[in-house]
């Protein structure tokens, strides 16, 4: 193989992973509240959505990138808070289909309201450490890049030591293994559930802001962005946080590679096939535990 | 092994994770009679049910229906074939009405597909008018044809356990294995209940019963078989197993002295 | 009794269409019911599908474009017999349900839900691409009107009645099978497929054959949308539409034929209703979807029932 299709193959690997990385940030949010609740949150891609327009509004207020982001991200965070207590609570006895109903028709309301507030232009926010790209054997590498990467990372790993080897990791944990047991020994499950969806927007809100700088914040960026994260949890392994960013990762440049390699247009439909092989082979996932939740 | 055994189970045994549920069980049920599956509880005799019934797969051994090895097919096919069961935490459908629990015990013996149905042909409507006369008799048989048109799930317990026995023998079974049928039923009920299993095998059909009711075990059953922990204990006329050591031991623990 | 209650009901509303249809002025209200009628074909088979075989599916849209399309395609490129392409859609939406339906309905609750999105996106993105066959994403446009032996439906009038001829097939069909054995069988599955499996029903098959069933009937109503109005988009049948599919069902009333009917026809007019507000539009709607389903989450039909039931029982003191 020429050195130039191996700098190709690595470009679209970077872009790939830099994509995959993002996705595995958002499937986090779908597998921790599907852990809690055994719901699937279809307005998940939502809150990337708001973490992307708020993070813009605050930098344009004059606030400097990093209290712009720690506040888009606490803002989307109390908003999932009240979603959870709004749209979730008064539904808890639902079934599963009344609820996918319930958070999609939740996306469709955050999105109705973003468009009033910020209309359906784009809007651009300034990449964390600016705009040279970076040149890695041949391929180039844009610095936001490696900024997702690392956030993710310490995002991810902040995250199982906070699921591992806290007090409320470990009550979240128990809460959503055994809700029962848990109640016995004194949790408070419902305060489990509502905290599960603001960790899941905080995620989200900090998977928007991350990719910001490269996509740009629309009013619709939500519905893919979700659709695909959760794609990528299904394919990791609901149960599993290194399964979920590994399967974020595995979509990202599989989408990537067939985008640059077949055809671009099909790029969406690539995380939606893996989804469909995954789920007809291998329905746990490639990490995921065969067990199936008490629910 | 005698060759007009009904029901033949050999070396049959499963596991669940690290635990042997079931470990090396072999015995007959002949044409023709009520046998008795007794044990204590997590002997595993639901197990066994479930694995005649072909919800779970034997990890080994045979297990054979009229000379043909059933082990490993599907539950429906199972049915298809003769066999039919009750369960011991009553499986009723719930949002549908008494005779129409009973009119589902008749779909394996009847043909109307989609399309018939959804164009009325007239064979398809004789076959429905069939279908209710003879579910209205099974819930007669069993003794609740007063509560045909009531649902399901309103039904007292008892009533429950009737209709689901009247739904297992809609579908003309060989072979009738009974659940527990007798929990949580009083007195009285379990007296109808024995009647109930006599009139069963009158009309040659062969019953295979869990139980723990003692006295109605005895007083029904043929043939007694006694599991514990997966393994056979002892199998014989009731007369014998109330006498057998082993079974007193395992039900009353060893200090029992007869 | 219960039988005859339903055609009762189904009877009276579809003489209530039918007056209304010939009464109302204008092409707009017969066009809006038009497409009620058409979607009221697409949620009866999805109700069985979901209501009494008790499966989810979130990529019903998919069936719908794929009849869509097919009959405009061919009719339109190819100039094929409109029946001839109404078949060759609904063979090959049948096929499509087979083999999505095989492995899929072995899967349980969400992961089936879940399996079903993507299959409905994947089909979704496909039309949209495909742009050399089907016009790619600003659409189909210039399909002929339906014909039988030289004779097109080309009227307002003439698209009501065949509209509403199929609608009134359909739901005599639906009604049929619901009662029939197989409605039966499938009721049994939903309740506890366990029992039902026991006592021999083969509940893999009957559900792959609701399955088709029901992306059949979607594809029947795509067909007609081809034929009705004329110009098809791949917009109209990608995931939004088929989580609007499945609200229809659940907000009218899983298993019930009248649900099906009230939900489908409450769904496609309230969109119009709230195109007053303009923006607003998805915001109220979002916000109406969220309220139904929390607070009358068996469906409008049961919901109310069961609010009239609460307050009689109320006032007859308690």
């Amino acid at each position: 193989m020429s050195l130039e299709k191996l700098a190709e193959l690595l470009q679209y690997v970077f872009s790939g992973l830099t994509n995959g990385a993002i996705y595995g940030l958002i499937g986090l949010g779908f597998s921790i509240i599907f852990n809690a609740t055994a719901i699937i949150n279809f307005a998940q891609g939502e809150f990337v959505m708001l973490g992307a327009l708020m993070v813009i509004a605050l930098h344009s207020l004059g606030f400097s990138l990093p209290v712009a982001f720690a506040a888009a991200v606490v803002a989307v965070t109390v908003m999932g808070l009240v979603f959870e207590r709004l749209a979730i609570r008064p539904a808890r006895e639902a079934t599963p289909i009344s609820l996918i109903i319930i958070t999609v028709g939740g996306g469709v309301l955050i999105k109705g309201l973003a468009m009033l507030i910020w209309g359906k232009d784009a809007y651009t926010l300034p990449p964390f450490s600016g705009q040279e790209p970076l040149v890695l054997a041949g391929a180039t590498l844009l610095p936001q890049s490696l900024w997702i990467m690392a956030l993710t990372i310490i995002l991810v790993v902040g995250l199982e030591a906070f699921l591992h080897f806290t007090i409320l990791g470990k009550a979240m944990r128990a809460a959503s293994y055994n809700p029962v047991a848990a109640r016995l020994v004194g949790i408070r499950v419902s305060q489990m559930v509502q905290f599960s969806f603001g960790l899941s927007a905080a995620l989200g809100a900090a998977a928007g802001v991350l990719i910001a700088p490269i996509t740009m914040g629309v009013y619709d960026m939500g519905t893919m962005l979700g659709l695909k994260g959760f794609c990528a949890a299904v394919i990791g392994g609901l149960g599993s946080i290194f399964g979920v960013v590994l399967g974020g990762l595995l979509l990202g440049v599989a989408e990537a590679l067939a985008s640059g390699l077949i055809s671009s247009g099909y790029r969406d439909a690539v995380a939606f096939l893996i989804l469909l092989l995954v789920l007809f082979f291998r329905p746990q996932g490639l990490i995921g535990r065969r067990a199936s939740r008490s629910s | 092994m005698s060759a007009s055994a009904m029901l033949s189970l050999q070396d049959v045994g499963i596991s669940f994770g690290g635990l042997q549920a079931v470990k090396k069980v072999s015995f007959q049920v002949q044409a023709g009679q009520i046998k008795a599956l007794i044990g204590p509880n997590g002997a595993g005799k639901t197990t066994l049910f479930n694995l005649i019934t072909g919800m779970l797969r034997p990890d080994h051994g045979l297990i054979s229906f009229l000379d043909q090895p059933i082990q490993g097919l599907p539950p429906f096919q199972i049915a298809a074939r003769g066999i039919s069961r009750t369960f011991q935490i009553v499986q009723l459908f719930g949002h549908m009405t008494v005779l129409e629990n009973v009119m589902v015990g008749r779909h394996l013996r009847t043909r109307a597909g989609l399309l018939a149905a959804a164009l009325r042909l007239p064979w398809s409507r004789r076959e429905e008018a069939a279908i209710r006369a003879q579910s209205l008799e099974w819930l007669a048989f069993v003794g609740l044809p007063a509560r045909a048109d009531d649902y399901a799930a309103n039904l007292p317990l008892g009533h429950q356990r009737l209709l689901e026995i009247a739904r297992a023998l809609a579908t003309e079974p060989k072979l009738l294995l009974l659940d527990e049928p007798a929990a949580g039923l009083d007195m009285t009920e379990t007296e109808r209940l024995k009647d109930l299993i006599f009139a069963i095998r009158e009309k040659g059909i062969s019953v295979l019963l869990v139980e723990h009711d003692m006295s109605l075990t005895m007083e029904v059953a043929d043939d007694i078989v006694v599991l514990d922990h997966g393994d056979l204990l002892a199998e014989g006329p009731p007369r014998d197993i109330q006498r057998h050591p082993a079974v007193i031991a395992a039900y009353l623990g060893r200090d029992w002295e007869r | 009794m219960v039988r005859y209650q339903r055609w009762l009901q189904a009877g009276l509303f579809y003489l209530l269409v039918a007056i209304g249809g010939s009464l109302l002025p204008g092409t707009y209200y017969v066009t809006l019911l038009n497409l009620i009628g058409l979607h009221i074909i697409i949620v009866l088979g999805l109700n069985l599908l979901m209501g009494y075989a008790g499966q989810i599916s979130l990529g019903h849209a998919a069936f719908f474009g794929l009849g869509a399309y097919t009959s405009a395609i061919l009719t339109t490129t190819y100039r094929v017999d409109p029946i001839l392409s109404l078949v060759a859609g609904l063979l090959l939406s049948g096929l499509v349900a087979v083999i999505v339906g095989i492995p899929a309905l072995k899967l349980k609750g969400y992961y089936l839900a879940m399996a079903t999105l993507g299959f409905g996106i994947i089909v979704a993105i496909a039309l949209q691409q495909m742009d050399w066959l089907t016009g790619g994403p600003s659409g189909f446009m210039g399909i002929p009107p339906f014909g039988i032996l030289g004779w097109q439906f080309q009227t307002p009038a003439a698209k009501f009645f065949l509209v509403w001829a199929l609608v009134g097939l359909i739901l005599c069909l639906s009604l049929n099978i619901v009662d029939s054995r197989i409605g039966r069988a499938l009721r049994a599955i939903h309740d506890s497929e366990t029992a039902a499996l026991a006592m021999g029903v083969d509940a893999q098959r009957l559900k792959l054959q609701i399955f088709v069933v029901s992306a059949l009937y979607a594809a029947l109503a795509g067909s007609l949308l081809a034929h009705t109005v004329n110009f098809i988009a791949p917009s109209s049948f990608g995931f939004m539409f088929s989580i609007k599919l499945v609200t229809m069902v659940v907000v009218g009333g899983m298993a019930s034929i009248w649900g099906s009917l009230l939900g489908a026809a409450v769904l496609t007019v309230l969109p119009e209703l709230l195109a007053v507000f303009h923006d607003l539009e998805v915001v109220i709607f979002g916000l109406i979807l969220m309220v139904v389903m929390i607070f009358l989450p068996r469906g409008l039909v049961r919901g109310l029932l069961d609010l009239w039931e609460f307050r009689r029982r109320k006032q007859q003191g308690g």
